[in-house]
């Protein structure tokens, strides 16, 4: 069997490589309408060379290469995610070549442009950041929120939307960023509050813009590239950018034993290249290059993450410890809030309710019971030191687990034991909300 | 007609009478084993194994049931695909009866528009539905500024239920009235001449004798609701089964055992269910001996209850074709956010597909067709195999057909790569995973359950002793086969292939993991394609109009040719 499929993948090689040599196969979760203008650039720039777009989302990508391994026709991967190239390149799919380009930083706003393997290399950089439908906005009279703690507030209860972190690998970035920025406690809080007033976490990141534009939602957690291209297809919304951020690249690598290489490698060389950096300003694509060269030309208005004023707040983002806990901090956040999100907005909504109730009462026990509530929301089944324990966080990624590390328990036990304590806590704190709203 | 076959097959009656079944039964076997059992049994194993050590274990399965989600999630997808039972019977019931029951002007239009709403290419749909329907839709939206309050339509389970049985209602209606126009006339005079009129004959003698359209629809629309994920995805609500198991097969890098352990559960239920509603069955006839009454006797309406029929329809329709009209609007409209209406219409979006689209339809068609000829093939020959003969273990050909509505489609994709990939085929077709035609057989396979479920319920009604006849009179067994069995089955069978095309037309989730270059690519994957950014709303929901044009004209066609034969038969049955 083995030899089989050894003897038939040699015969692909062959074949595909005397046949397709002048063609570059793409695999790519990107829309068409950034496809295409590097597909029309590319072949102008090499004539003779096709470029053979194959669409797929990140999740099918990745098992698509992982599946077919054995008789690889791909040449590049090109997505979003950076931790979907992490799982290819921990799983040796990319290959390690020596592409050749200049002027591009390595850091971009405390992130890594490059893989420093060299296994994939960022061609564009993203930002996180809110965005709103401004027809909603006026018609629910709501102010506009500029930074994470803005959405906190009672008044954008059921106004909000984000993406689960575990379906969408940028959002999961922006989660991290908060817990990294306020710290392992106050980050969760803070997700929590916001969580309680989201009317909806989606399954797909295009999710919370297209609820976005249609009106559906008032704001949304969003990458900046699906704002921005938004309001350029004509949509009444606007991007903010919050002070706290993280700057993350979008990225191509080539796939081990691609049958054209040299064609693959010239791709890279061409998005890397300030031809290829300008056909990111494309009023449709809308994604920040990594050459800052090119923000010269840029138009008015456009984010340039490179110049001083943008995203003061931004922080050095840790990718060890982001690693780590990958994972777990998925988990953690489906558990408590995405799964959970009806208890923990009854609990959110019932605690705004009392402090509203009381604001001005000074009522000693009210404060008391709703101090209390929110400590109740805020708790956290496990510290920050647990979540790096690599003998808790290998539990998650349980088929890739280092063979020397004892883990303990089983995934389904612990979400379990989270889920138990996540409703318990809810439960009672909007009890002790409820209290001291009767207290009158 | 001239008896050309019989003296050919009448020599190999000294063989055993099954061998022909057992050889059809075997082949069916493999391909159904090849097909759909080892490439699924390929990924699911992982829910038998210690995630850690690779060894055997049942620890996941006891995990399933002390865990608190999962287990609510089971009583809600119980329920809502119980609601969605109920809700989709209401809208069904309605439009059978009175379309089959009454010379009613267009009823054939109505049976085909009854068709549309499984045509709902995916990402669209949710898309449309909560454009109208949602917290901050065109109704929602006019009922808050004129009347000071919402209506839920959308939210949490109800929304679920509401679009599941908008979507999947016609399951029941195709089957029950191919089960309607099946029943005798003489059954109806006779219940006449016993004294039973009006809603008593109906539920006393006609409801019953369509039992097997019916059961066959509702047990489709209960395992289909059971085992669905893209509508709850695109609601956002993730405490149900095949959402969870979902969630946690297509993580990047996540192998979580408990997705598998969720696919194996909703396979293992949906079977369960399935043997419930033959237990419902079990000891009934509901086959007719005569075929000349072409189906129930119709009558005219009077003009009161003509505007009665048609007011009740015409509600009908305009709910279950919402969707569509939100489709119409998005694909006709410019900007349209946080307002009842778009902005502004143009055509300029079907511009922008007209060049790109015709390889699309073309692909559609040659999938989608094919594997629906392939449906009604299997399912005609399995139907016929467990109904008809005493093949042992011939049930499970049956089981194992249906088990394919649990798989999900991502599974079957996986599944299919693993397998088949680095299988060289011949004649520089390239890998067997990325050669178009796998497409098809995936096809084929997922829709497999609704052409079977049609054609099983066609035969039952069929009376054995009109076999008998046949083969008293000197038929062999093939050709009763195909000059009694199946003309009598046309209905039932056009039926299950119109299911199976027009669901086939847009299926995604299976087709995604496996189209290898884009020319191969079919439409749902031209929408997906397009959906996946703000400009492409647009245009996404103009192919989405093309392909539901398409579906339309073709189940359109069918209907006729329905119509046709039934007048035919008619025709010729008078004569005797």
């Amino acid at each position: 069997m083995n030899r089989i499929s050894a003897f038939s993948a040699f015969a692909l090689m062959m074949t595909s490589a005397a046949a397709f040599a002048d063609t570059v196969t793409v695999v790519t979760s990107f829309p068409r309408d950034l496809t295409d203008p590097f597909k029309a650039a590319f072949e102008a720039a090499h004539p003779g060379t096709t470029l053979e777009v194959v669409s797929r989302n990140t999740n099918a990508a990745v098992s698509h290469l992982q599946e077919t391994r054995s008789a690889n026709t791909i040449d590049l991967m090109w997505a979003s995610a950076p931790d979907a190239f992490e799982v290819l390149k921990e799983e040796e799919l990319l290959a390690k070549v020596d592409v050749k380009f200049e002027g591009i930083p390595d850091v971009i706003g405390g992130y890594p442009v490059h893989d420093p393997d060299g296994t994939y290399f960022g061609f564009a950089a993203s930002g996180y950041g809110i965005m709103y439908n401004t027809r909603y906005v006026q018609a629910n009279d709501l102010p506009i929120a500029r930074e994470w703690e803005d959405l906190k507030r009672a008044e954008y209860n059921g106004h909000v939307a984000m993406s689960s972190p575990s379906r969408s690998g940028t959002t999961h970035l922006t989660v991290e960023t908060v817990l990294q920025g306020e710290g392992w406690d106050q980050g969760w809080a803070t997700w929590k509050w916001i969580s309680g007033n989201m009317n909806t976490v989606t399954e797909r990141s295009f999710g919370v813009p297209d609820a976005v534009n249609s009106g559906a939602t008032g704001f949304g957690i969003v990458i900046d590239f699906f704002g921005l291209a938004s309001k350029a297809s004509g949509f009444p919304v606007e991007l903010v950018y919050p002070s706290v951020t993280a700057i993350v690249p979008a990225n191509i690598g080539i796939i081990a034993n691609a049958p054209n290489p040299e064609g693959a490698k010239q791709f890279v060389e061409f998005l890397l290249s300030p031809d290829g950096q300008k056909v990111l300003l494309d009023p449709a694509i809308m994604r920040l290059p990594v050459d800052p060269k090119i923000y010269a030309s840029a138009p008015d208005g456009f984010p340039n993450p490179f110049s001083e004023e943008f995203a003061p707040g931004a922080i050095e983002f840790d990718v060890d410890k982001s690693g780590v806990r990958y994972n777990l901090v998925n988990s953690l956040f489906d558990v408590l809030v995405t799964y959970r999100l009806d208890d923990l907005r009854g609990a959110v909504a019932a605690v705004q309710k009392a402090e509203a109730a009381h604001a001005d009462t000074g009522n000693k026990e009210a404060a008391a019971l709703i101090a209390e509530a929110r400590a109740l929301i805020e708790a956290m089944p496990i510290t920050e030191a647990e979540a790096q324990d690599p003998a808790f966080t290998q539990v998650f990624t349980i088929s890739r687990a280092e063979p020397g590390t004892e883990v303990v328990g089983r995934q389904a036990e612990i979400e379990q034991a989270w889920d138990s304590f996540a409703v318990e806590n809810y439960r009672k704190a909007k009890e002790l909300a409820d209290q001291a709203t009767a207290m009158k | 007609m001239p008896n050309t076959s019989q003296t050919a097959s009448s020599g190999f009656t000294l063989f055993p009478r099954l061998s022909g079944a057992a050889v059809a039964g075997i082949l069916i076997a493999i391909f159904l084993m090849a097909f759909l059992i080892l490439p699924v049994a390929q990924v699911i194993y992982v829910a038998f194994l210690e995630a850690r050590t690779g060894s055997f274990t049942l620890q996941n399965f006891q995990d399933f049931f002390s865990t608190t989600l999962f287990r609510e999630s089971f009583v809600n997808s119980f329920y809502v695909s119980l609601m969605s039972v109920v809700v989709a019977t209401v809208i069904a019931l309605p439009l059978a009866y009175i379309t089959t029951r009454f010379n009613f002007g267009g009823a054939a239009v109505i049976q085909a528009l009854g068709v549309i709403p499984l045509i709902m290419p995916p990402f669209v749909g949710a898309v449309a539905m909560s454009l109208l329907f949602g917290r901050n839709g065109s109704i929602n939206l006019l009922l808050n500024q004129y009347l000071g309050f919402r209506i839920p339509f959308m939210e949490g389970l109800n929304g679920v239920i509401l679009v599941q049985s908008i979507h999947y209602f016609p399951f029941i209606l195709i089957n029950l009235s191919a089960s309607l126009r099946n029943i005798d006339r003489s059954m109806e005079e006779a219940a006449q001449n016993l004294g039973s009129y009006g809603m008593r004959m109906f539920r006393r003698i006609v409801f019953p004798l369509a039992m097997p359209g019916y059961l066959a629809g509702a047990a489709l629309v209960f395992i289909k609701v059971f085992d669905d994920l893209g509508t709850p995805l695109l609601l956002n609500v993730n405490n149900m089964l095949a959402p969870q198991a979902y969630l946690r097969i297509t993580g990047v890098g996540i192998n979580d055992p408990m997705g598998y352990v969720i696919s194996f559960i909703l396979v293992a239920f949906s079977v369960f269910s399935l043997w419930v509603s033959f237990l419902f069955m079990r000891g009934k006839d509901y086959a007719t001996v005569q075929k000349g009454g072409g189906g129930l006797s119709r009558r005219d309406l009077k003009p009161r209850e003509k505007w009665l029929a048609w007011g009740v329809i015409l509600l009908i329709l305009a709910m279950v074709l919402s969707p569509h009209i939100g489709l119409l609007l998005l694909a006709f409209g410019t900007i349209w956010s946080f307002s009842p209406l778009p902005d502004g219409f143009t055509v300029q979006h079907f511009g922008t597909i007209f060049t790109q689209s015709s390889q699309y339809v073309w692909n559609t068609l040659v999938y989608a067709g094919s594997a629906a000829v392939v449906d009604v093939v299997l399912g005609t020959a399995i139907a016929y195999i467990v109904i008809r003969t005493g093949l042992p273990g011939r049930k499970w050909l049956d089981y194992m057909a249906t088990a394919a509505l649990a798989v999900p489609g991502v599974v079957l994709g996986i599944g299919y790569l693993r397998m088949f990939h680095g299988i060289q085929l011949p004649f520089g077709l390239g890998q067997m995973s990325s050669f178009w035609g796998i497409i098809i057989v995936a096809l084929a396979v997922r829709r497999l359950p609704y052409a079977l479920r049609a054609c099983m319920a066609a035969l039952q009604q069929v009376a054995l002793s009109l076999e008998e006849a046949a083969e008293s009179l000197g038929a062999s067994r093939s050709s009763t086969i195909r000059r009694i069995v199946v003309p009598l089955m046309t209905g039932g069978i056009l039926a299950g292939f119109v299911t199976s095309f027009a669901t086939a037309a847009v299926e995604l989730s299976a087709t995604i993991m496996l189209v290898g270059r884009s020319s191969d690519a079919p439409l749902a994957y031209g929408i997906y394609l397009y959906m996946q950014s703000p400009a492409g709303r647009g245009p996404g929901a103009a192919l989405g109009i093309l392909a539901v044009v398409i579906v339309a004209v073709g189940t359109y066609l069918s209907q006729r040719i329905i119509e046709r034969e039934r007048a035919r038969q008619t025709m010729t049955g008078d004569q005797h």
